[in-house]
């Protein structure tokens, strides 16, 4: 890939180097015929027409929201969990940023293109449910409810997305090279990070501060004044995780990229994020105690959504962190990568439990998402990994860009 | 007074020191000094359940044209019915065991401290200056936390509109109570079962009634004191826990939940700076070469 654009190259040229991986356009579309690509595209052939009836004959036509649920699979899935494992971006960015923990910094990048493509889809699958999305920007311009943690959530997505594509640039600008600008936006380094930090500490907190305005409807066992903390420290778990199942996949799918990273450190690199890892689990676990105790819900234990609660916290909590803890110590990125996936799963768990399995536990009759809510989620989730894969194949994501050594 | 408070908020948000304003914004007890507030009772123990009051609110509200006949049917009351999209009042009918029923017509509380206002992150919600709880729905952007909130479960959606959904609910007939009038649903109930009047009358009257019929009523003022206390209250023969109402919500005004955690907002803005900043003048003064293993693959790369 040539990196430098040569002052009489054509656009022909140039949208070949920089969009077609350097390939005629013929010989670009045939290496688009892959397993992957037939089943994105099913995927959006679904996807597409169902975004069309949304958008065009309402909510109702496509959901099973009513009124006594209001909220289903697309703020419980695609927003509180898009949210969460979106958290790997600040984790990694103030890891080497702020702490610096240089041998992150490979892991740096494909984070916080996570991270922001995260949020950008988390922003798309709210557009699906919100009544009038266009309104979206009513909360910044025209009508402020400050008194609603909704209105923190929304300025501090807006501004994190802001700070997260700021600290993407220079992967942009590299594959651009715009090398002024770069060097320009490279200064905003520590300043974007501590402020993604303050953003992240904040939102990821407030989206369980949502819940606390629901206290008879959230099941006791999850209600709790100490939900936005249990919110914010298992979304570095499920931060701090998402970088080692990216990893993971990362080296599967794109392994002509990382063919010059020496398997092994790339493995110690994981062991070393599993001892973080486990030690946040391990906070995490602790805080879920506290937080019962706390609330006094003792006796809710020994109920069949105590069972349940076991099964989450004993299950998918504990598991997760004893397995990172022998990671850590018997040096396994093995078992470190499955820590990791059962990790997400936790928190995928968790976040579900509030917003959808236990929510409204006292109704007589429970919400099941339509065929249609999950087919835009999947939709969804093609979109975003589609457009991953885009960037990565073109901009230097998970390499350091020759002409670009890493500056001290 | 106001207006000063609002700049204030404007700029708290442009800097992004957003929750400052939950500990100012408490309309609630100013604007009670300036006019009483008006609020309604509603005596469970008159209410025969002829939905008179489904009618005029209807008609008020302008969602339906059906006749006052379509309302005797009686068939409705086999199922128990919540507010909707299109009614902003159910009357529902609670069998007991050789006695008669109990029927109960339910709306927005219109709550002195409203979970929905709390809630609504463009102020589409207001405690109006008359007491009702008023919506508007030229700033709604549809994201339904309010329907979350609500303990009572009484805001509805237009979830079939595609264009223009509105957050729906009873406004007590805000116009006509500017206009001078009563709320629909009392100028029409022929058995006087619902009350319109300055809430701290309403409340004396219900206490009497209690006090004077102890045999007919149980001793308690719903809307009294749940939730922070609403504008719209009840008197009933029978124990509310057993007609619907939720018992479990507690005295507390619902946005005294969030108000912890928005006031911790302001700490974390900052303090965090602090904390971090400090930690990468540490790590940085550490030097690099204490800082962890260098990957020596950084100067290859590329493909």
């Amino acid at each position: 890939m040539s990196t430098t654009l040569h002052p009489d190259a054509s656009w022909s040229a140039w949208t070949r180097d920089k969009l077609l991986l350097g390939l005629p356009l013929r010989e670009y579309l045939r290496t688009l015929k892959t397993p992957f690509n037939a089943v994105a595209a099913l995927i959006l052939c679904v996807g597409l027409p169902i975004t069309w009836i949304r958008f065009t004959q309402g909510i109702a036509a496509t959901t099973n929201l009513n009124n006594d649920y209001p909220w289903g699979l697309w703020i419980g899935f695609d927003v509180l969990c898009g949210v969460a494992l979106a958290a790997g971006g600040f984790c990694m960015a103030s890891a080497v940023h702020l702490f610096k923990l240089k041998q992150y910094y490979t892991l740096m990048r494909p984070a916080i293109l996570t991270g922001f493509l995260g949020y950008f889809f988390v922003v798309v699958g709210l557009c699906f449910d919100l009544g009038r999305p266009w309104r979206l920007p009513y909360p910044m311009f025209v009508s402020y409810g400050v008194t609603s943690v909704m209105f923190l959530v929304g300025w501090h997505v807006a501004l994190y997305l802001t700070v997260q594509f700021l600290e993407f640039c220079p992967a942009i600008f590299e594959w651009l090279g715009w090398k002024r600008v770069r060097h320009w936006v490279l200064k905003l380094t520590i300043g974007a990070t501590v402020f993604g930090v303050i953003l992240s500490t904040l939102h990821q907190s407030a989206l369980g501060a949502l819940f606390l305005l629901a206290p008879t409807k959230v099941h006791p066992l999850w209600y709790s004044s100490f939900i936005p903390v249990l919110f914010f420290t298992s979304a570095i778990a499920a931060g701090l995780s998402m970088v080692i199942v990216e990893s993971m996949l990362s080296h599967r799918v794109f392994h002509r990229q990382v063919q010059h990273e020496d398997p092994q450190q790339v493995d110690q690199v994981m062991v070393g994020l599993s001892r973080s890892a486990a030690v946040v689990l391990f906070t995490y676990f602790c805080l879920k105690w506290i937080a019962l105790a706390h609330e006094d819900r003792w006796a809710w234990l020994f109920t069949s959504y105590g069972a349940w609660y076991l099964v989450e916290v004993i299950g998918f909590v504990l598991g997760p962190c004893i397995a990172y803890f022998v990671a850590a110590k018997v040096n396994s990125a093995r078992i470190a990568r499955v820590a990791a996936v059962w990790t997400v799963l936790g928190i995928v768990l968790n976040r579900l439990n509030v917003s959808i399995f236990t929510f409204n536990w006292q109704m007589p009759y429970r919400y099941v998402p339509s065929w249609m809510e999950f087919a835009v989620t999947i939709t969804i989730v093609t979109a975003g990994l589609l457009t991953f894969r885009f960037m990565v194949n073109r901009m230097p994501v998970l390499y350091v860009h020759p002409e670009y050594p890493v500056e001290e | 007074m106001a207006v000063s408070r609002r700049g204030f908020l404007k700029a708290a948000c442009a800097t992004g020191v957003v929750g400052v304003g939950a500990t100012a914004a408490r309309p609630a007890e100013a604007a009670q000094v300036k006019r009483p507030w008006m609020g309604m009772l509603t005596d469970l123990s008159l209410c025969v359940g002829c939905r008179k009051c489904e009618y005029a609110c209807n008609k008020a509200n302008a969602l339906s044209d059906d006749a006052l006949e379509t309302y005797d049917d009686k068939s409705v009351f086999e199922q128990t019915r919540r507010t909707d999209a299109d009614r902003f009042t159910v009357v529902n009918r609670f069998d007991r065991e050789g006695q008669p029923p109990v029927f109960v017509k339910r709306q927005c509380m219109h709550c002195i401290e409203p979970a929905c206002a709390s809630a609504c992150l463009v102020a589409a919600f207001k405690k109006s200056d008359e007491g009702p709880v008023i919506y508007d729905e030229s700033l709604c952007i549809g994201c339904r936390y309010c329907m979350v909130a609500c303990p009572f479960g009484m805001p509805a959606f237009e979830y079939s509109k595609p264009f223009t959904p509105r957050v729906t609910k009873c406004s007590m007939c805000i116009e006509r109570l500017r206009d001078g009038e009563q709320p629909a649903c009392a100028c029409v109930c022929p058995e006087e079962a619902i009350t319109f009047g300055p809430r701290e009358e309403l409340l004396t009257l219900a206490h009497d009634k209690i006090r004077e019929h102890p045999d007919r009523y149980v001793d308690h003022v719903y809307g009294e004191t749940e939730a922070g206390g609403t504008n719209w209250m009840y008197i009933s023969p029978v124990p509310f826990g057993d007609l619907g109402f939720p018992t479990d919500i507690g005295t507390k005004p619902y946005p005294e939940l969030t108000k912890g955690f928005l006031s911790s907002v302001p700490l974390v803005l900052t303090l965090w700076p602090m904390l971090l900043m400090g930690a990468y003048a540490f790590n940085n003064a550490r030097g690099p070469e204490l800082a962890g293993a260098p990957v020596n693959t950084h100067e290859e790369g590329g493909q």
